[in-house]
């Protein structure tokens, strides 16, 4: 079981926490087609390794937040605001 | 085969101290080109390749394993194959391969131990009846066998049932197909390695991908920690592993890896006479033919490569276990792993062509791989064979994640597949 | 007592003065307190203690703790039975009643014991080779019968668990001298520190042979203030140093319940010390597994700590110096050692027991005595076959050196490497978090094992690094425990029957991976896990294909560590605490009204309100006739209630709902279906405006948190910029809905004022009023078709309000109604039940509210999934009516409708379906493809087997119009 740093409330055991799965996803616009918006809808990278993630604080502060966590060793480098965009 | 296993084979073998016992398939050193790879050494890729073998005449074939076979998600599940499926579509994938493997200890000449001791759909509420009636009554349309069961035979199929109705979670009834049950996971990979390589199929151990060589947008080979091998067409199985591949191949696929949680108790003696899904709790129980309990149940609910799961996640399968069979607090749990699933959204399968010329896939099979290693052989093997897809597997490609044209089971019956 | 028991001082563990009754397998035993369950049998002379798993041959006690095979039994007091229990760590207690395993009649005349005859057949994986003609099945119930060891009872276990979490700067695991001193060490640094303790004390080896310095270290762990967890089994090591351990806690006294018997312990730990020792490593020679064959270490233990003899007559089958240790031990307490058989040449022996005879280069051939051992043969290493020497004895003491336990080290991801010289796996550096002391370290010198450890323990406190251990005291052993050519039943796995030709059979057969060997053939698989085969196995498959152990490798090691109960795993989420159950606020006078509750979703609410001669059916249909005729009272309560604050509020409605919100006028409601990306309808509820910056929105009961937490997660990840805040304020208001032609002259007469009056408060709007003091926000909403007045009422006076409203209601010839009756009325109106009527599949056009999105000039949650193909496909199904031909007959809820018999295409499914007691006619609800199209036409509903013909007709049948809604 993770221990996961919640911006807000401090470090918190993981089944206070929802995973809400990868972050900074670009919704297509209304007209973006159908192959565009299937890859936002359906496609990830599901890398074995780093992964920017967002997650909520369920049984907390209820906010949103991102993670950076590698999906193999579930070690979790860096924690940061859900309106923060990082430079790839 | 060279070496046919049987009651009288064992009597001779007795006599021989069990001194001469061919090996069950056969270690090979990689040949410079195949005609076709197949990338991932577990039940969907032996099969795939001892389909391409008989049912293709195609023999010059290497299944290329990054570790030892079956030692993925075959040897890492809860063992149950069923069909009790809602759409057509999944009906006729599942049970042409559950009809597979009613055969397939004969077909392989290795007992893989299919039990038909029938899987129970248990209802928690009137809802869930209704539910339930709607899941029988359509697996009936696509002539699959469903009955609707009260509780007496609840109570004799699985007598340490909580059945009271102030129950927490009460049980209502529930439906049952009989010709479900359990298969030795371990012997599938294993039978069908033996098979395959009988028929001249390579299988290359400890052999881990590391590249796929393109020309022209086509699959030529791979590369490999043995080595460069070329290939006329490259067949991926690789369940949790899939889109790790995918990404060496530069495509993405849609699915996302999590840690799928099963355990065991310590064996005791028969308790439990079929397998129960608990759709409202998420656990789902066996009794293994050792006499331990085989227990699965949700995902770990965030991506994850790591074959162990969470332990907050154990904690939850065990209390819904308890809250329909509270006498089973004393058993003792054995051992706990996960196995990595690949998971789309709509819990279907994707067995077909990728965005590369000669290189296809079969995965997306989540939490249900096991069930579905007969028929992702036989239709990875066709599609690798023809080019063309298997009428079975048309439903399931990737243009219906453009289309929107989902098989999506898990969403229609609530339960995920 | 019998003649196995020794003077004093022998018996460190014991208590002389407090003697135990037992029984074992009906008989009245006695050992004394302190005494192990196998150490107070071996104490008696009993040497048959069980039978193995496959081949049922006798067995008796093996070793002394957590890697026992054999002694497995399950603990009886009438209907709460233990099954598969260790012997060997189990505390006797009073009234403590054993039975043997996986034997029929007894465990002495064991009918199952007949497959020894046949083991030639039964080679590993022989399930695998045959048994395929005619089919499995004619085979499986045999062997399910014939498989399994203990016994469960299928009564609810009755007694309770817990779990509780705590933090530690350091957690050592290993009471030993090794953990003691990591223990005293990191306390004494200033760091909290939580030391695990298997055993009912700490001390481990040292601790019961007396030793002085372990006396001293427990001094000064209770002055560091340690905190000290005996009976504690550590058996987890998962992310982010999370230790896992089991505590027991005293046995119940013999017929009472519910007594506290096992507590998890979930420490959180910065680092973690293993101190776990090692465990002794069988030899492996023909007869291994006769009651009477031990591990020396074990037999040393019950000698000093229990003053248990084993035997009189002991020979020792050596490959390690330990061996000659335990021949002093066991002689000075005067146990005749007859001989140590070494198997190593002489010059690779660096010990010696004084007036020992030692056999160096020897082995044993053969074991003399099937139910307990008389004597043995042994021969020289390199003349297997010769005759050999006959040595008398009736013990026979293995050791074949020592496999560190590394078990919490591989979970947490450590590496492990083969020392060649002692023949073991021992961490390679330390694992993430977690370091490893003493044994499990590979540091057997009592010595450096002390010091060691508390340079780990004082550098883990002050965050020094920390230093390697210092490898080594185990002395010289060969890999090899066996002599290479003696033939025979060798056993490797004792409860799995696995022998040392099945893992020559898996090597011939290409089961040649660690894995495929421990699948294949079951070794390692059992109740112990393998802690007394693994090691052996792994040597000789490498033996078998000419590689090195550290090429064969381990296999994973998993927790838990030694099993766990499920009731420890679950503690206290049993029962009504599995999940939350929730109750009305106003339960209790809905109990007083005669309701009879069942569980919707995880609320408890009434179904309806039978009177004594009712079915909860028939009680529906009064009920419901009762509304649409007179008026009916219902408690909505658990209806979802959120309240949108802020200038944006109406924008981020527009963008959440199928529908527009932003031009309701404050006052005004409107229906609305949520959808989530893919366009399917995931929640339904009326949207009301308070004000300019206020919106009311009701959600289904089951779909309220869900609801909250996907606007939030809109709000915060994806459109932070907008000024909305959301309140769910469900749990905050009760309400009282009341609906029928007669609602309004119920509540006119309970002083409600008159603008709420149908005539001036319009359907389809909300209004802030006030009832006996407090204020009520009303909604005039309607799911059932008649006039409708749906009262929030701050949820502590919810029954105040039931209560003045039931007083008018009833002389006015109401009733209260369930959710059976709901049901029945929203489905005579066709009204959408999502989730009864909708799946994970169902979009909005299906359902009828495909009309006006094209115009909606917001984009929506959904909306561009609607476009793409397959939403577009005019095939797909739509919701429509259905009636029975005959007029008659009701349509089952899940029958799927076509024209053909079954098997063939479905064309869909009925969702909803009830008795219309309006009708008096049934009323059906389906989902059918080209719905639309089909009004009129007779289709085909089957339902297990059986057809009905219905009708498809609209999905309205009471006043279409909408009419009775304005009263």
């Amino acid at each position: 079981m993770m221990k996961i740093p919640c911006p807000h409330c401090g470090v918190r055991d993981e089944n206070e926490f929802q995973c809400g799965g990868t972050a900074h996803l670009a919704r297509p616009a209304l007209d973006a087609s159908d192959r565009e918006w299937g890859e936002y809808l359906y496609f990830r990278d599901n890398p074995k390794g780093s992964h920017r993630e967002r997650w909520r604080h369920a049984y907390g502060c209820g906010r949103w937040f991102n993670v950076v966590r590698d999906t193999l060793t579930h070690e979790i480098s860096a924690v940061y605001p859900i309106t923060e965009t990082p430079a790839r | 085969m060279t070496h046919r296993y049987s009651a009288w084979s064992l009597l001779r073998g007795a006599f021989a101290r069990h001194a001469n016992w061919p090996a069950a398939w056969r270690d090979a050193s990689p040949k410079p080109a195949y005609d076709v790879i197949i990338v991932g050494g577990g039940g969907h890729g032996l099969a795939a390749a001892y389909y391409l073998a008989k049912n293709h005449g195609i023999t010059n074939v290497a299944v290329v394993e990054r570790g030892w076979i079956g030692g993925g998600n075959t040897g890492r599940n809860t063992t149950i194959i069923r069909s009790n499926y809602l759409y057509p579509e999944s009906a006729r994938l599942y049970d042409f391969s559950l009809r597979l493997y009613e055969k397939l200890s004969v077909e392989l000449n290795y007992n893989v131990m299919v039990s038909q001791r029938g899987l129970v759909m248990l209802a928690h509420s009137r809802h869930d009846l209704d539910a339930m009636s709607r899941w029988a009554n359509a697996m009936r349309m696509n002539g699959i066998d469903a009955e609707i069961i009260g509780r007496d035979e609840l109570a004799s199929l699985a007598p340490g049932l909580d059945l009271s109705p102030r129950a927490r979670i009460p049980v209502l009834g529930g439906f049952v197909q009989r010709r479900a049950g359990t298969a030795r996971h371990d012997a599938v990979a294993w039978g069908y390695a033996r098979a395959a390589s009988a028929l001249g199929v390579d299988i290359l151990q400890n052999c881990e991908v590391r590249g796929f060589l393109t020309k022209d947008g086509r699959v030529t080979g791979i590369e490999t920690s043995r080595g460069r091998i070329a290939a006329g067409r490259v067949g991926i199985a690789a369940a949790g592993h899939s889109s790790v591949l995918a990404a060496l191949a530069g495509f993405r696929l849609p699915v996302t890896s999590y840690a799928l949680q099963a355990l065991v108790s310590e064996p005791v003696k028969p308790v439990l006479d079929t397998v129960v899904l608990s759709p409202g709790t998420g656990a789902y129980l066996s009794q293994s033919d050792k006499g331990e309990l085989v227990i699965g149940a949700m995902l770990d609910l965030f991506p994850s490569y790591a074959q162990r799961g969470s332990f907050a996640i154990t904690q939850s399968i065990l209390a819904g276990v308890l809250a329909m069979f509270p006498a089973y607090a004393r058993l003792k749990m054995l051992r706990q792993w996960a196995g990595i699933v690949d998971v789309v959204h709509d819990s279907s399968p994707i067995i077909g062509p990728t965005p590369v010329a000669g290189l296809y896939i079969d995965c997306g099979w989540g939490t249900g791989g096991f069930k579905g290693i007969p028929v992702g052989g036989w239709t990875l093997a066709h599609v690798l064979a023809t080019g063309e897809n298997h009428p079975l597997a048309e439903p399931f490609q990737l243009d219906r994640f453009t289309t929107g044209r989902l098989v999506d089971e898990a969403a229609a019956s609530g339960i995920a597949h | 007592m019998s003649g196995f028991r020794l003077p004093e001082p022998h018996g460190t563990r014991i208590d002389r003065t407090r003697p135990i009754p037992f029984l074992f397998n009906g008989k009245v035993l006695a050992g004394f307190r302190g005494d192990t369950l196998a150490s107070a049998l071996l104490a008696n002379g009993v040497r048959l203690v069980g039978r193995s798993y496959k081949l049922h041959r006798a067995r008796g006690v093996f070793g002394c703790g957590f890697e026992e095979p054999n002694a497995i039994v399950d603990l009886v007091d009438g209907e709460r039975r233990t099954p598969d229990v260790r012997a060997t760590t189990l505390e006797l207690t009073e009234g403590l009643a054993a039975q043997s395993v996986n034997c029929w009649p007894s465990v002495g005349l064991d009918f199952g014991a007949v497959l020894g005859a046949f083991a030639p057949f039964l080679p590993a994986g022989f399930y695998y080779k045959t048994f395929m003609w005619p089919d499995w099945h004619w085979f499986e119930p045999a062997i399910r019968w014939m498989a399994g060891l203990g016994r469960t009872s299928l009564a609810p276990d009755r007694d309770r668990y817990e779990e509780i979490c705590v933090d530690a700067d350091v957690a050592v695991v290993g009471g030993g001298i090794a953990g003691l001193s990591a223990a005293v060490a990191a306390a004494e640094a200033g760091a909290a520190t939580t030391l695990l303790c298997a055993a009912p004390a700490a001390g481990g080896a040292l601790g019961w042979r007396g030793d002085a310095t372990v006396r001293a270290l427990l001094a000064k762990a209770g002055r560091a203030g340690v905190t000290l967890l005996t009976r504690t089994v550590a058996f987890g090591v998962y992310d982010h140093g999370l230790l896992c351990a089991t505590e027991s806690l005293a046995a119940a006294t013999p017929g009472t319940h519910g007594a506290l018997r096992e507590r998890l312990w979930k420490i959180r730990a910065r680092s973690i010390v293993s101190a776990q020792g090692a465990f002794e490593r069988p030899m492996l020679f023909p007869g291994n597994d006769r009651p009477g064959v031990m591990l020396a270490g074990a037999a040393e233990k019950y000698a000093h700590a229990h003053a248990t003899a084993c035997g009189r007559r002991a020979v020792i089958a050596a490959n390690a110096d330990s061996a000659y240790a335990v021949a002093r031990s066991l002689r000075a307490a005067g146990i005749e050692i007859v001989a140590v058989v070494d198997r190593r040449p002489p010059e690779s022996i660096g010990a010696h027991a004084e007036g020992v005879r030692c056999l160096a280069h020897h082995g044993i051939r053969q074991v003399i005595g099937g139910r307990g051992v008389r004597g043995c043969v042994v021969v020289d290493a390199d003349a297997p076959g010769d005759r050999g020497e006959r040595l008398d004895c009736d013990l026979i003491l293995s050791a074949g050196g020592f496999a560190p336990a590394v078990h919490l080290h591989s979970q947490a991801k450590g590496r492990l490497r083969w020392l060649e010289d002692a023949a073991m796996f021992v961490p390679d550096g330390a694992a993430p978090g977690l370091h490893s002391v003493g044994a499990c370290a590979g540091v057997f010198a009592r010595s450096a094992a002390l010091e060691h450890a508390a340079e780990v323990g004082r550098s883990l406190a002050l965050g020094f690094t920390v230093p390697p251990p210092p490898v080594g005291g185990a002395g010289r052993s060969l890999a090899s425990s066996r002599i290479p050519g003696v033939r025979g039943k060798i056993f490797l796995d004792l409860q799995n029957d696995v022998t040392v030709s099945d893992v020559s059979l898996a090597a011939a057969e290409n089961y040649r991976s660690v894995e495929h060997l421990k699948r294949y053939t079951t070794t390692g698989m059992a109740t112990d896990q393998g802690k007394t085969s693994n090691v052996n196995a792994l040597v000789l498959m490498g033996e078998a294909t000419q590689r090195a152990p550290a090429e064969v490798g381990t296999t994973t090691f998993r927790p838990p560590f030694a099993p766990v109960s499920f009731g420890a795993l679950v503690g206290r989420r049993v029962g009504n605490r599995y999940r939350p159950l929730k109750r009305l606020p106003a339960a209790g006078w809905h109990a007083e009204h005669g309701a009879l509750f069942e569980l919707f979703g995880n609320w408890s609410r009434p179904a309806g309100y039978p009177r004594a001669d009712e079915s909860l059916e028939s009680a529906a249909q009064r009920e419901a006739e009762t509304v649409r005729g007179a008026v009916g009272v219902f408690d909505g309560s658990p209806l979802g209630k959120i309240e949108i604050w802020g200038a944006d509020a109406a924008e981020f409605l527009d963008l959440m709902y199928v529908g527009t919100m932003s031009s309701l006028a404050p006052g005004q409601a409107r229906y609305g279906l949520l959808l989530n990306e893919h366009g399917v309808i995931v929640d339904d509820g009326v949207v009301a405006r308070l004000g300019t910056g206020h919106f009311w929105v009701n959600t289904t009961s089951a779909g309220v948190e869900r609801t909250a937490a996907a606007f939030e997660e809109w709000l915060q990840c994806e459109y932070p910029n907008l000024r909305a805040l959301v309140t769910p304020v469900t749990s905050r208001w009760g309400n009282v809905t009341v609906s029928g032609p007669k609602a309004w002259a119920t509540l006119a007469t309970i002083g409600l004022d008159r603008r709420f009056a149908p005539e001036t408060m319009q359907h389809m709007t909300i209004a802030d009023g006030e009832f006996d003091g407090s204020p009520v926000r009303i909604l005039r909403a309607s799911f059932t078709g008649e006039l409708s007045y749906e009262i929030n009422v701050p949820v502590e006076r919810t029954r105040d309000l039931l209560e003045r409203v039931w007083a008018a209601a009833a002389p006015l010839g109401g009733c209260p109604y369930g959710i059976e009756a709901l049901e029945i009325l929203r489905t005579e109106k066709g009204y959408l039940h999502v989730g009864v009527d909708t799946d994970g599949t169902t979009l909005p056009g299906d359902v009828g509210f495909a009309r006006g999105l094209e115009r909606k000039r917001a984009n929506f949650v959904g909306r561009r999934s609607l476009l793409r193909p397959a939403a577009r496909n005019p095939g797909r199904s739509r919701l429509v009516g259905l009636k029975p031909a005959d007029g008659r007959t009701r349509l089952p809820v899940g029958a799927q409708i076509a024209n053909a018999p079954p098997p063939t295409a479905t064309e869909g499914h009925v969702t909803s379906s009830h008795w219309s007691p309006t009708l008096r006619a049934p009323v059906a609800l389906a989902m059918l493809a080209r719905g639309a199209e089909r009004l009129g036409e007779t289709v085909g509903v089957h339902h297990l087997g059986q057809r009905i013909d219905a009708i498809v007709v609209a999905t309205s049948w009471i006043d279409p119009e909408g009419k009775r809604l304005h009263g």
